[in-house]
């Protein structure tokens, strides 16, 4: 229905110019090859290549008759010329398919997990032209045969005959040899409104027009996939270090071939001003008339139209002494071509356009770069994406050459036309119909063949994200892990860390173990998120005392800063803001970091609290306060060399910061374990890390000197950075950073205001699945259940251990004295309402939720602060959400 | 339900003449006419044509003709021809695939 309405909307102007009775035979026509081109699906590759084998043969057979039909009936081109285009549209075509895969699995790429396969287009209409009448006949059947396609051929009007009786030819030993019947059929006097018909059939599927440039644009305008392949106006730079009698034979080959009629032939040759003289001489020793100015003013008269400024008609594939006889010029019999020099291109200049015919436009270049303008200009008029042609034995040339021409085949020292057509001269692909690109409209500039026959499937298997663990090379912890600092060689040691460290002794308890043999210097920066303008000052520091050794003392703001002075210390030309450019995937990463390093310095990061395990991270954050901006740093270079884990510097941890560390550290193991970038290795880290936290945190918490509990909790926090900075985080983490910075709350505390609720987010069925290579499913409520299992908590099926990890969590929670909502810190609703839309904004543009299991929705974030803002109530909402869950 | 059987083997120029003799039997007391395909591994254009001329038949004299055990290849003959909607298909084993 849908078609029939179809045909009648988009033909009306056609067919109103055609008889019924024109049209049922057209749609007769249509018919049959789409019959043939449906059975011909079910045929193999073994069946294709035995009926291709065979109409090369008939083809090759054939060649001279059909030639000699071609000159009987179009009055042009050479007989022996086109016998040999015949055995060239078979023999080397079929050279070039014979092996090629076209049915099935074309091409496989195992290391990609990629297959090619072939679909055949099906009805195919193919305009023929009447230069190549038979040629382009038997090369399009080839083509259509290796491809299980039909085809409609609609001829030359002038040269049906021969196009005919070549189709004929093909259909019959096709059939014979077991393809279906009418795989081709031929138009019985074809008009120019049958083409148009044609061209907009709903059956047909591909129009590949092969002639001039009215059927081609007839073509491209039909609203129909099409190959057409037009006129072009092939420029020729004669350069002054070609080999000249071999150039000259080349050319003289290629303009005479078939009469000048393949549209690839050269047409304007430039000649450098040291050789045009000897050129000449060399044209007319082998046969060609140099026609004075008189006789170029005749010649332009005639075989050009003044109306349209192309060639004319009756000229096409005409003898050189014919179209010598045109101007009343008597040259000798043998005379091969008629060569008129030119002073410019384009209207005023006639014979720079094609000419399909022995007459060769020369000009004389008085510089490299006049020649080459020269060919721009003929490249221009009429010859965009087609063909040009260069001889010359100066590499430098020929890529400048190539590089002026917009042209599909730049042939290099061999014949234009013959060159074009691939396989001869060349290793271009054989073909009859030359793509010409955007600049002849169309769609490609290949030398078409049989892969233009086909639709090409891709059978795209999973491939297995390619994924890593990578980690600091040394980890030294346990109760005095700090000697280890006796092996590190060095002759200037910076230690950076904060006052309040210093006065707790710890910086000298570090200077104790550098080998005395070191210049050591302590740098000292306040304890807060770092600044550019002291990282700027480490860096200058670092310098001056020439360091090659960076001791990092503190908790994650010191570190941080180490690590960004070290990054900007070895790579001068490090631009932060560049580098903080956001990503998706880190191997895909715009931005690379330096891999060039001044100094090689080490860094070695002591950790003095227990929860950001930036000693062991590839991330650190920076606040650059004169522009009021942060910048977040992520890449493994930026890890320390070296992480020393000694639980004596953080005995003395106030008890808010214990508990406030200690929940990052859980909330690490937590998001790195559902985060769609786990992986077992992560997984191995995150469950351990989160079993130590559930047991040692709230010892460490009640009773801060109970050194076990310290010792565990601040490897806890080592061991789940060593996973999150390989799984990442998730949306707790965004949630928390915007949160944190909007009301000053430590990033841990935040945290934990998200957790529980964010846990019974995740163990329910997303609104929205991100996209994830490095998962098999939705994970996330499994991992809670398995975290449950894990700690112990009983349970049976995942809903109710998610609910027992969610209330397992809050006790814990409850324990270290944790705010549970946030409206008890005393923000009123009022501000919080206020608030959300920016919390909201800024959540969603954190970089940490991309690797959580579910994509966040706006509209979740902002539930999600509200729960949190209410606080407690998650093990409930867990266990509704659970009920949907698979 | 009044049913006439027909049970198609071999291929290429076998399943025409088949079809053909198929479609003499359609008588108009049927309602369905069923034609097992399922040992036709492909078909040529007289076998296509004789389905045309066959469902053309059965269409005349309100008869369903369904198809059965199509495999995937001929069914495909059958999409692009745009011939496929006019028939019924079963499954070779099982009960009704598309009706």
């Amino acid at each position: 229905m849908s078609e029939a309405v179809a045909v009648q909307t988009s033909n009306p102007p056609i067919t109103k110019d055609l008889a019924p009775e024109r049209i049922a035979y057209l749609d007769g026509l249509v018919q049959q090859a789409r019959a043939a081109s449906a059975i011909f699906t079910q045929y193999t590759q073994e069946d294709v290549d035995r009926i291709v084998k065979a109409i090369v043969l008939a083809g090759l057979e054939q060649a001279q008759h059909l030639a000699r039909l071609a000159v009987e009936e179009t009055k042009l081109g050479v007989m022996e010329d086109k016998v040999i285009k015949n055995m060239v549209a078979t023999e080397f075509a079929y050279d070039y398919v014979k092996d090629k895969r076209t049915v099935g699995v074309i091409r496989e790429y195992p290391e990609r997990n990629l297959v090619e396969m072939a679909e055949p287009i099906g009805v195919i209409l193919s305009l023929l032209p009447i230069t190549n009448p038979t040629s382009t006949v038997l090369f399009k059947c080839i083509m259509a045969i290796k491809t299980r396609n039909a085809v409609v051929f609609s001829p030359h009007p002038r040269a049906w005959r021969c196009s005919s009786e070549a189709v004929r030819i093909m259909h019959e030993t096709a059939i014979e040899h077991g393809a279906p019947a009418g795989v081709f059929t031929c138009l019985e006097a074809p008009t120019l409104q049958d083409n148009a018909y044609l061209m907009r059939h709903k059956d047909v599927r591909l129009v590949d027009a092969t002639g001039g440039p009215g059927a081609v644009k007839a073509a491209y305008s039909s609203g129909k996939p099409a190959l057409g392949v037009g006129p072009g106006n092939t420029p020729v730079y004669l350069e002054k270090t070609a080999d000249l009698n071999a150039s000259v034979v080349d050319i003289i080959i290629s303009k005479t071939f078939d009469n000048g009629t393949i549209c690839a032939s050269e047409q304007t040759v430039a000649i450098d001003d040291e050789i045009y003289d000897s050129a000449l001489k060399k044209f007319t020793e082998l046969g060609a008339h140099v026609c004075n100015e008189e006789e170029t003013k005749l010649l332009e008269k005639t075989v050009i139209d003044p109306k349209t400024g192309m060639m004319q008609p009756l000229a096409v594939g005409q003898r050189a002494i014919d179209i010598a006889g045109f101007i009343g010029l008597r040259v000798p019999a043998n005379t091969k071509l008629l060569i008129a020099p030119i002073r410019g291109v384009g209207r005023e200049h006639p014979l720079s356009v094609e000419k399909l015919f022995p007459v060769l436009a020369v000009y004389r270049a008085k510089s490299t770069e006049e020649a080459l303008k020269v060919c721009v200009d003929v490249n221009h008029a009429g010859g965009l994406g087609h063909t040009a042609v260069i001889f010359s034995r100066n590499d430098e040339i020929i890529q400048r050459f190539g590089e002026a021409m917009n042209a599909g085949r730049i042939i290099v020292n061999s014949p234009g036309a013959i060159g074009a057509l691939g396989a001869v001269y060349n290793d271009l692909v054989p073909t009859f119909s030359f793509g010409c690109g955007t600049g002849g409209g169309n769609s490609t500039t290949d030398n078409v063949n049989v892969f233009h026959y086909l639709n090409i499937k891709r059978v795209a298997r999973r491939t297995q994200a390619h994924m890593w663990f990578r980690v600091p090379d040394e980890i030294y912890f346990n109760m005095n892990a700090v000697e280890n600092l006796r092996q590190f060689e060095s002759e200037s040691t910076i230690i950076v860390s904060n006052p309040a460290l210093e006065r707790m002794g710890h910086v000298e308890t570090v200077r104790r173990f550098i080998p005395e043999q070191s210049h050591t210097h302590v740098l000292f920066i306040p304890d807060a998120e770092p600044e550019l303008k002291v990282v700027m000052e480490g860096v200058e520091a670092l310098n001056f005392y020439k360091a090659d050794q960076i001791i990092a003392l503190g908790g994650g703001s010191v570190i941080d800063a180490a690590k960004i002075m070290k990054l900007k210390y070895e790579s001068p030309q490090a631009d932060l803001e560049e580098l903080a450019a956001p990503f998706l995937d880190l191997r895909k990463r715009v931005v690379q970091y330096p891999t060039e390093k001044v100094h090689r310095a080490r860094l070695i990061a002591i950790s003095t609290t227990s929860g950001t395990g930036s000693e062991v991270t590839p991330f650190a954050v920076l606040t650059d306060k004169a522009r009021g901006r942060k910048v977040t740093l992520a890449d493994y270079s930026l890890s320390p060399d070296v992480a020393i884990v000694d639980p004596q510097f953080v005995m003395s941890m106030p008890k808010k910061l214990t508990a406030d560390t200690g929940i990052d550290c859980l909330t690490h193991g937590l998001e790195a374990g559902v985060s769609n970038y786990a992986s077992a290795y992560t997984d191995a880290n995150a469950m351990q890390a989160i079993r130590l936290a559930f047991k040692y945190l709230p010892i460490a918490y009640e009773r801060p000197g109970d050194e076990e509990a310290r010792s565990m909790m601040h490897n806890a926090a080592c061991i789940a950075a060593l996973a999150f900075s390989n799984a990442s985080v998730g949306v707790n983490h965004a949630l928390a950073h915007a949160f944190g910075a909007r009301f000053g709350v430590s990033h841990g505390r935040a945290n934990a205001l998200m957790l529980p609720h964010v846990i019974a987010y995740n163990a329910a069925v997303p609104a929205k699945f991100m996209p994830s290579p490095y998962q098999q499913g939705y994970m996330a409520h499994k991992k809670y259940a398995t975290v449950a299992d894990l700690l112990g908590l009983g349970g049976r099926g995942i809903e109710e251990k998610v609910g027992r990890l969610i209330a397992a969590i809050e006790e814990l929670l409850d324990r270290l004295e944790m705010p549970r909502s946030i409206g008890e810190l005393g923000i009123g609703r009022e501000e919080f309402a206020e608030a959300v839309p920016e919390l909201v904004a800024t959540a969603f543009d954190d970089p940490s939720w991309r690797s959580n299991p579910r994509m966040p929705l706006i509209s979740e974030l902002s539930e999600l602060f509200w729960k949190a803002y209410e606080g407690r109530g998650a093990r409930e909402l867990a266990g509704a959400a659970q009920v949907r869950t698979a | 339900m009044a049913m006439i059987a027909v049970w198609v083997k071999g291929e290429g120029q076998g399943v025409a003449p088949a079809l053909r003799e198929a479609a003499e039997k359609v008588e108009s007391s049927a309602d369905e006419l069923v034609v097992d395909l399922a040992a036709v591994r492909r078909i040529d254009v007289e076998g296509l044509r004789a389905m045309e001329g066959l469902v053309s038949v059965a269409e005349e004299k309100r008869v369903k003709v369904v198809l059965r055990g199509v495999n995937v290849e001929i069914y495909k003959v059958l999409k692009l021809t745009k011939l496929a909607p006019r028939f019924s298909f079963e499954s070779g084993d099982s009960g009704r695939e598309r009706s």
